[in-house]
This record gives C-alpha cells, sequence and structure tokens, in this order.
C-alpha cells in the first residue's frame, strides 16, 4: 500500500436527540465540513462510557468528540450533565496519563445547529492536525519490543543464573 | 498413582500473597495432601535447576504472583509457563499489575534517578546505579534489566486461570485450587471468583442509597466513618459497584472502603474508566466551575482508580513516557 500522509482520526459520539440530528441537518443543507469524522449514534450523550473514548483512543483514533443537548435540553432530563462531569475527571485522568486533554471534546449542539457542527468538526481537526497523531497501537508495539528477544532454551542456558549460588555472588559488594 | 505437582513463585511482589498461602494455617495440610509442592523458593529450599530438570509439563499447576518488571522474572515466567499444564495468576499483581503497576507513571531513568540519587534516605554521592553487567576483582556480574513497562503476567506469557486479591483470602484461595483440582474445571481465563460486584455481598448494601450525590469526598483518615452506613453515601470513594466480589468485603467490614484489588467483573474491560463513570456521574453540582471543585477533592485520580489495574487498563501506561530499546 502506497504511503499516505497522516490525517486526524477522531472519533464522535453523537445523541440521537440533538447532535445527531444536527449532522443530519448539516448534511441536507449542504454544509461542508472536514471528513475526518467518524460518527457514532448513541441514545444519549449520557450512554458515553469512559471506557469508549479510551478504546477509541487505544485503537488508533486521534481524538474523541462527543455531541450532546444543551443544559437542560437533554431528552433524558440529566444524561448530558452526566456526561459533562465525568468527561470533567477523565481530562484529568489523561493529563495524568500524557494524553493531551483537548483530543477529547465535549460540546452541546442542538438539533438546529448544524452550522455549529460544523465548525465544531473543522476547529477540531484543526486542533488535532496542530497536535499530531497520537498513535498508541505503535506506542504499544514500541513498548512490547522489550519482550522481543531469544529466551534462554535447555540448549543455550539462561543468561542470568539467579539460583546457583557462586563465590562471585557471594562476595559480590558493590 | 503421584500426586499432582504445585509450584508456586512470586515476581514483582511484596509477599503477602506468599503470606497468604501461609494463611491457609492448618489447611495447608489438607493441601499437601492433594498435592506435591515441587518448586516454592520463598519457603523451601528450591532453586531454578530444579524446575529446569523437570520434563515440560510435567507440574499441574503454577501459581505466579507479583508483576512482571525485570528480564530475570520475564524469564521465569516463560520457564514455568513451559513446566506447567497450568498457569495461574495469583494475587491482584499477577492479575492486573497491582501496586508495582502504579510505576507505569514513570519512566524507567526517573523511577532509577529518584531511587538511587534523589530519595531523600538515599546517600549515594558517586552516582551508582545497578549495572545489568559489570566486573568486580576481575570477576564478572550480572543483575536482571528493570522493564520499562510494568506488566501484568498474562502479559507476558498465556494464562490459564486468575485468583483475584490483594492478598487472595484463604477462602478464595481454598476454593480456586479445588476448582482447578476438579474433574470439571471451568473455561480457560476464568477468574476464579464470583462474576459479580463487591456491593452485592457487602452487608451495607441496604443503606445504599438509589440515587448518590456528591458534593465533596472524604479520605478515609480524615473521617470517623460510620460503621453500618454504606460508605458512599458518606462520601468516601469505595471502588465496590467496579469490583469483583469474594472477598466477603473485607474492607467495608473493617470501615474502609473498597479500594478495587480484586478487579473489575467479566463485563468490564477498565475498572478505573468505569469506577471513574459510575463516581462522577453521581456528582451533585452542574456548572463546570462547581464540578472541578468537586473533584479537586479526589487528589490523586490514578491511584485512586487505577490502584491495582494500571497495567492492564486500556492505555498501560502513561503514554508520553520515553523507551529505548537498543539493548537497554
Amino acid at each position: 500500500m502506497p504511503e499516505t500522509p497522516w490525517e486526524p482520526r477522531i472519533v464522535a459520539f453523537f445523541c440521537n436527540w440533538c447532535t445527531y440530528t444536527a449532522a443530519d441537518l448539516a448534511g441536507v443543507s449542504r454544509l461542508k465540513y472536514a471528513p475526518n469524522v467518524r460518527v457514532i449514534r448513541l441514545m444519549c450523550s449520557g450512554r458515553v462510557d469512559p471506557q469508549f473514548i479510551l478504546e477509541a483512543l487505544a485503537r488508533g483514533a486521534d481524538g474523541v468528540l462527543i455531541g450532546g443537548c444543551h443544559p437542560g435540553d437533554c431528552h433524558y432530563a440529566e444524561g448530558n450533565y452526566k456526561t459533562l462531569r465525568r468527561m470533567r475527571m477523565l481530562r484529568r485522568m489523561l493529563a495524568a496519563l500524557g494524553i493531551e486533554p483537548e483530543r477529547v471534546r465535549l460540546e452541546w449542539i442542538a438539533a438546529s445547529e448544524g452550522d455549529k457542527l460544523r465548525q465544531v468538526v473543522n476547529d477540531m481537526v484543526a486542533r488535532i492536525r496542530a497536535l499530531g497523531p497520537l498513535n498508541l497501537p505503535t506506542r504499544f508495539a514500541e513498548w512490547d519490543r522489550e519482550l522481543e528477544h531469544p529466551l534462554p532454551t535447555p540448549e543455550s542456558p539462561a543468561s542470568l543464573d539467579v539460583s546457583t549460588p557462586s563465590p562471585v555472588r557471594v562476595n559480590a559488594n558493590v | 498413582m503421584s500426586k499432582p505437582k504445585l509450584a508456586i513463585y512470586w515476581c514483582a511482589s511484596c509477599g503477602g500473597c506468599e503470606e497468604a498461602v501461609v494463611d491457609l494455617a492448618e489447611d495447608v495440610l489438607a493441601l499437601l495432601e492433594a498435592v506435591d509442592l515441587a518448586f516454592w523458593p520463598c519457603a523451601t529450599d528450591f532453586k531454578r535447576a530444579d524446575v529446569e530438570a523437570l520434563p515440560d509439563q510435567s507440574l499441574f499447576a503454577t501459581l505466579v504472583n507479583g508483576a512482571i518488571r525485570t528480564s530475570e522474572q520475564e524469564e521465569m515466567v516463560h520457564l514455568l509457563r513451559r513446566k506447567s499444564r497450568l498457569l495461574v495468576a495469583y494475587g491482584a499483581c499477577a492479575h492486573l499489575g497491582g501496586i508495582p503497576g502504579l510505576a507505569n507513571q514513570f519512566s524507567r531513568e526517573e523511577i532509577l534517578r529518584y531511587y538511587y540519587e534523589e530519595g531523600l534516605s538515599t546517600v549515594n554521592p558517586d552516582k551508582v546505579r545497578p549495572q545489568p553487567r559489570c566486573t568486580h576483582e576481575g570477576r564478572p556480574l550480572t543483575l536482571p534489566r528493570l522493564h520499562h513497562v510494568v506488566r501484568a503476567l498474562d502479559q507476558v506469557v498465556p494464562v490459564d486461570y486468575y485468583i483475584p486479591g490483594c492478598p487472595p483470602t484463604p477462602r478464595i484461595t481454598q476454593n480456586a485450587l479445588k476448582t482447578l483440582l476438579s474433574d470439571t474445571p471451568p473455561p480457560r481465563g476464568t477468574v476464579l471468583a464470583p462474576d459479580i460486584a463487591l456491593c452485592d455481598e457487602c452487608p451495607r448494601k441496604a443503606s445504599k442509597p438509589l440515587q448518590l450525590s456528591f458534593t465533596g469526598f472524604q479520605r478515609p483518615q480524615h473521617v470517623a466513618a460510620d460503621p453500618n452506613l454504606c460508605l458512599l453515601a458518606q462520601g468516601l470513594v469505595c471502588l465496590g459497584p467496579a469490583t469483583r466480589a469474594g472477598c466477603g468485603a473485607l474492607c467495608p467490614q473493617g470501615n474502609m472502603p473498597c479500594s478495587g484489588c480484586f478487579g473489575p467483573t467479566s463485563r468490564v474491560r477498565d475498572q478505573g474508566a468505569k469506577m471513574l463513570s459510575s463516581l462522577c456521574a453521581n456528582l451533585a453540582p452542574k456548572t463546570e466551575e462547581e464540578i472541578e471543585s468537586v473533584l479537586d477533592t479526589i487528589p490523586d485520580p490514578i491511584g485512586t482508580f487505577y490502584r491495582y489495574s494500571l497495567p492492564h487498563s486500556l492505555l498501560r501506561r502513561k503514554v508520553n513516557l520515553p523507551v529505548t530499546t537498543n539493548g537497554d
């Protein structure tokens, strides 16, 4: 496969009642926005388990966008507040684990705000482009390279003799 | 017929899991009637050469406790894997990475620099560090190499069963060994403990409110907790909702919140993320500013939510730490 230049890959979780409908509206209104977002429709932004976000990043997403109804407008009354609170803590955890918190973004986009959706997506793609690739699958593979080496076999014994007492070990005083 | 051979080995662990085997007390005699202890370096005088001399697959089972973070531990678990029909991760460190796994927040260089140079109780003016190879009075000396990443056992070799806990309780250990020795062992990969949340067996369960609403979190050393009321209802971060049952709610019975050592149930992939989700969804405030001030009362989110499971979490480690792989 020919090398293609890196493009941000963003996983978007949109709630059925507001943001997904806004994305539909953007579509029928023929608004153009960056094609870097893969949208997953959920019934409520409150359904976004932090595990989904971490898994998206761990599997190669460069960013995650969550779209829900404005505060007070949630179809299920409180779901978007739950998401807001979870995201505030998740940002802290991501920062502690070395991931720029801007890679995970929560936005309130109502069903009528097709143009806001366009702006948010374009802005997020620009920010992720500026941050560069996250590329966790490659990093995980790099970490595990320290396990890639020949192990001792009965034919070629252990490189590190940990069990047999020897004068070298007895006198070792460094 | 000779008895099945059992081995017990430790890696990056505190010794508590070895102690847990000793805690079987007189029941250890029943265990010894059922199996021969073929290798248990913590308690008896066996050498690695004794294991190497065994035919492959000749051990019925090996219980490995501790995380894997040195080249020696890595070699030993590969050796024990080859010699054992069943390899069992015993205790939280082998199961999920455990407390040593919290080192995955730091680079190897940061860890070595702190412990050999900067630590408050360290006196090392020449900044001597352990070397994998060196020569002393003309003789070569070797030491195991510290890995960059702390790993759970199944991140190094295939594991057949898991016995959770920090440490596993005597009851969990006994039941697990009985299960392993039975004619109908459960499917490979099973965690040998009930697959329900700890709250289910907690004596405080009845007082758990249907709707929690946190305005701030307490730290256990700062409050005298009511001994009967749900600890979450008292604003303590209790990991019961995101932790597997099986210990009999030992910590809540001792008036301490659950810290999550049994790991998640089979439906949860990432214990820390799940606990964060459950806890933070139930904060009382609705504005960012007020939410932040409640979150400020959890000063160490990684140590709180991933106390035993950081290496086995989805991210495994602080992701921007350096690793060098060319021989060191």
